[in-house]
């Protein structure tokens, strides 16, 4: 855990941020949160189209997952109307509950699909649920990880080398 | 409290990547001013926070002290003079049933007031860059006229056109049922109205508590206003009618106050249960966006159909989290929101971590300059970088104008000046970690930039352009 938190700290410190990518919502199916699956060009070069939608995917099964209206919903909704809602001061919501997963998993997919490939995901709540956005690093290992990165320097020369493969 | 909730976890969850990432250069000192400091410090609408960030208001709160004091006085005067009367008489229940009533109305109005009514956050610069191109390439090469085409983007909701309005203040498209609120300067999802009664926006995170609120507040009325009349019948074929108002004079005020009050507040109700029931809002109805003289074809996507359904969602549904994290701390390298309205954001197409980072040290040695449009009066600023944290790299091409919170503009124009004046500190004066200097001459040339007195013109400009939008409202 320790390392793999190094290795993004190694990939924002020793590369460049080239660009950034927006993965806009998908609003067809109402206000829900469901974001678009469509594959963006600037990622082209840098991830298989498969692995990309496949987070996206999970992601957007996550947050249905959070919204989703049955009898658990409206048991939540009703004993906090009878508490007259002062029973949240105290418990913690369902959906607050699937978010934490979702960071979770957004974490886990740094470490394990975007950061060796140079490209960092953003939990979509910290941009007000408007849009996953994905920053794509530019390789600058020789000259960045040379100099700062010496603890872990596998850890980031592995991350560099994905870059450089696919750039 | 839940509206918090957001942050804790995003404490735990993110503090851990993003301050490992630049601690290890950083002077303590610095990271200890930093980490003080929290973004409901540094929120760009015109709100009231209280208890750290915990409670978040409207900037005008009068009204809501009136409703507090009505509810408080009317009530307060039930439960001490009549009650009693009506306990020995009739049954001890009504004091138990209207002091439940009561913490009810309570506990709903005071929630409503306190919360988040579903603010979403600004755009980051960088999302916002990436906007200004998606719209240049949409409306093509025709940036150079006076007038710019309007901004809207079309989507398909269950079968429906939606248009989603572009906000200049927020740099967003507004969601599907956003909508900005012009007093408390923010986009809420959902949005409802702006309520003075409750002194805050009713949007999707608080519609519910709302509307509790008043049905609760409703049956409170009738209640005492019934309750009230039996009390002083029952005297008056005592002692006659003269003589009950004399012994209890409070029941008259508490009859005049029920009296004029318990209409509008039934009403209002009766109009909530139908927006509930249509899955509509204040602002869907006002503007009549699914009404159907405006064709045959028009329809409300959001409904699901059935009254029941849409009463169980609206009222018993998942609640959304608060999505502005007010009391999560400050990251040095987190994008603050574009534009916090002081319209001196320069919009990079890129933004390097390590020169965000770069950059705040040389805020710190600057007082603040925006404390007096975010803070409250009478609380210690503590500086604000918001507003310098968003300056990026001096890459904004022509076709990016510097869009400007157009409600504000008339305030910042006077203090642009001497925030000239404090941004002439380089970086390099700044104790810039060693390893993040490489962002450096990009960050000289920024300064530049921003200085330049072209900027003075854009903002000019785009006070005429948001002044055309607020007229075509």
């Amino acid at each position: 855990m320790a390392t793999e938190v190094h290795n993004l700290q190694e990939l924002r410190r020793s590369a460049s941020l080239a660009t950034k990518v927006f993965i806009q919502r998908d609003y067809s199916d109402g206000t829900i949160c469901q974001f678009q699956t469509k594959f963006p060009p600037e990622l082209d070069s840098r991830i298989e189209r498969q692995l990309f939608e496949e987070t996206v995917k999970t992601l957007n099964s996550f947050y249905a997952e959070a919204e989703k209206i049955g009898g658990s919903s409206y048991l939540e909704g009703c004993l906090a109307c009878a508490t007259a809602y002062f029973i949240f001061l105290c418990m913690e919501t369902h959906y607050e509950k699937v978010l934490k997963k979702i960071s979770r998993y957004i974490q886990e997919q740094n470490e394990k699909i975007f950061a060796p490939r140079g490209l960092l995901l953003t939990d979509p709540v910290e941009r007000g649920m408007r849009v996953i956005e994905i920053s794509i690093y530019e390789d600058r290992c020789s000259s960045g990880s040379s100099s700062s990165g010496s603890s872990s320097g596998s850890g980031s020369s592995s991350g560099g080398g994905g870059g450089a493969g696919g750039r | 409290m839940p509206p918090g909730g957001g942050g804790p976890m995003k404490d735990c969850e993110y503090s851990q990547i993003s301050t490992h990432s630049s601690s290890p250069m950083e002077s303590p000192h610095k990271k200890k001013k930093i980490a003080a400091r929290r973004k409901w410090e540094v929120f760009p609408g015109r709100n009231k926070f209280f208890c750290n960030g915990r409670i978040m208001m409207a900037r005008q709160t009068g009204v809501f002290y009136l409703t507090l004091i009505l509810i408080l006085v009317t009530s307060g005067l039930f439960f001490a003079f009549d009650c009693p009367y009506l306990a020995v008489k009739i049954t001890p229940a009504i004091p138990v049933v209207g002091g439940i009533l009561f913490f009810f109305v309570m506990g709903t109005l005071l929630r409503t007031s306190f919360s988040d009514p579903g603010v979403l956050p600004r755009a980051t610069p960088d999302e916002a860059a990436d906007l200004e191109r998606q719209i240049d390439i949409a409306n093509g090469t025709s940036s150079g006229g006076y007038r710019p085409p309007p901004r809207t983007k079309e989507v398909i909701i269950n079968g429906q056109t939606v248009k989603l309005k572009y906000c200049f203040t927020c740099k967003i498209f507004r969601p599907p049922r956003a909508s900005h609120c012009s007093l408390c300067d923010n986009c809420v999802e959902r949005f409802d109205h702006h309520c003075p009664w409750v002194g805050n926006c009713v949007g999707k995170r608080n519609y519910r508590f709302f509307y509790m609120f008043i049905l609760s507040l409703s049956f409170l009325t009738v209640f005492i206003f019934a309750f009230v009349i039996t009390h002083v019948t029952l005297r008056s074929q005592q002692a006659g009618f003269l003589n009950a108002l004399k012994d209890s004079p409070a029941s008259v005020l508490e009859a005049v106050v029920c009296f004029f009050s318990v209409w509008s507040i039934v009403g209002l109700s009766g109009f909530h249960t139908y927006l509930i029931s249509s899955n509509q809002t204040t602002n869907e109805d006002i503007k009549g966006s699914w009404s159907n003289k405006r064709g045959k074809e028009n329809y409300n996507p959001y409904s699901y159909g059935n009254i029941f359904t849409n009463c169980c969602v609206a009222l018993c549904g998942p609640i959304s989290p608060s999505l502005i994290d007010r009391r999560g701390y400050i990251q040095p390298d987190t994008p603050q929101p574009a534009a916090p309205s002081n319209g001196m954001a320069a919009y990079g197409a890129t933004q390097s971590q390590s020169d965000m980072a770069a950059a705040t040290p040389l805020l710190q040695s600057e007082p603040s300059l925006t404390s007096d449009e975010l803070h409250l009066p009478g609380k210690p600023g503590l500086g604000t970088p918001c507003a310098s944290l968003t300056l990026g790299q001096p890459t904004p091409p022509s076709s990016m104008p510097n869009l400007a919170a157009e409600a504000t503009l008339t305030d910042i124009l006077p203090l642009k000046e001497e925030h000239v004046g404090h941004q002439f500190l380089t970086p390099e004066e700044a104790p810039s970690p060693p390893g993040m200097l490489v962002g450096s001459p990009l960050a000289h040339s920024r300064t530049v930039h921003v200085l330049g007195l072209a900027s003075q013109d854009s903002l000019h400009e785009d006070s005429v352009r948001g002044l055309v939008k607020l007229s075509s409202v």
